[in-house]
């Protein structure tokens, strides 16, 4: 049986890269990657909880991919529109989707 | 024993990977190494005994999705001239600033589960539910059962994200 708490611990860490690369990055696609990154620390956390939490969890992660695959697909989407339009991908042109 | 080292040298596998998809200035270096973090994960998955989210983690994580991403960089030609997109020294300070007190928090919240979860001695019941439906059927009987409100839910939210990208990235917008 593997330590329950070292799958959790990598999962915590992976999720703080990933928050760091969101701070740190102006390149919205690699913003998505880093968005990608945050959503399979979480799904690690379910994976290793579910050997004591029931089988629910990997269900859950079978949704979350799903949702990822549409997220990605929208996102990349409005990145090409966005990139149509200001010749960069810069997360800055995106500030006319505020409001 | 082989199991833990294995666990512990996928994990080293996942965080450098990681780091570098942060810290590479070329795009497709990024993506590629978020691939390797994708399949680090997975053998993770496979090792914890998820062995169909190990699966579906290398067939549509990082077979699909990743290959979307590296389609719109290329279609994009962002490859070959890419600006650079680093945040000043002050961001820096700012994200490992926010990494750190993240990190902090979920060590935190995560180092007390164990002693609870050990009472609940669930480990047998799952491992009985693979016995009687197989590695898939495990996962697929409650989901057609107990999720599937959930389940018509996503296959609408994909439809509708067919869709939406379809009409977003059409040319005359």
């Amino acid at each position: 049986m593997l330590p329950l708490n070292a799958a959790l611990f990598l999962s915590a860490i992976l999720f703080a890269i990933g928050t760091a690369g969101v701070v740190v990055r102006r390149n919205a696609i690699i913003l998505f990657m880093c968005i990608e990154l945050m959503l399979n620390a979480a799904n690690l956390a379910f994976v290793a909880l579910s050997p004591y939490a029931g089988i629910d969890g990997q269900v859950i992660v079978f949704f979350v991919i799903a949702v990822a695959a549409a997220e990605a697909a929208v996102g990349l989407a409005i990145i090409i529109a966005v990139f149509r339009h200001a010749e960069s991908v810069d997360i800055r042109n995106f500030s006319l989707l505020r409001w | 024993m082989l199991s833990q080292i294995l666990f512990y040298f996928f994990a080293g596998v996942a965080i450098v990977s990681a780091l570098m998809t942060v810290t590479r200035r070329n795009p497709v270096a990024s993506a590629l190494w978020l691939v390797g973090t994708f399949f680090a994960l997975a053998a993770i998955y496979t090792l914890l005994g998820a062995f169909f989210i190990g699966i579906i983690q290398i067939l549509v994580y990082a077979g699909a999705i990743m290959v979307l991403f590296l389609f719109v960089i290329m279609l994009l030609n962002l490859g070959n001239d890419f600006e650079p997109d680093f945040r000043g020294t002050v961001w820096k300070v700012m994200a490992a600033g926010s990494a750190l007190v993240l990190l902090a928090l979920l060590v935190r919240v995560v180092g007390g589960t164990e002693s609870l979860l050990v009472a609940t001695g669930g480990v047998d019941l799952v491992a009985a539910q693979v016995a009687e439906y197989g590695v898939v059927g495990a996962i697929g009987v409650p989901m057609f059962l107990d999720y599937v409100v959930p389940l018509q839910v996503t296959g609408l939210l994909l439809l509708v994200a067919v869709v939406g990208a379809v009409v977003l990235a059409k040319r005359d917008v």
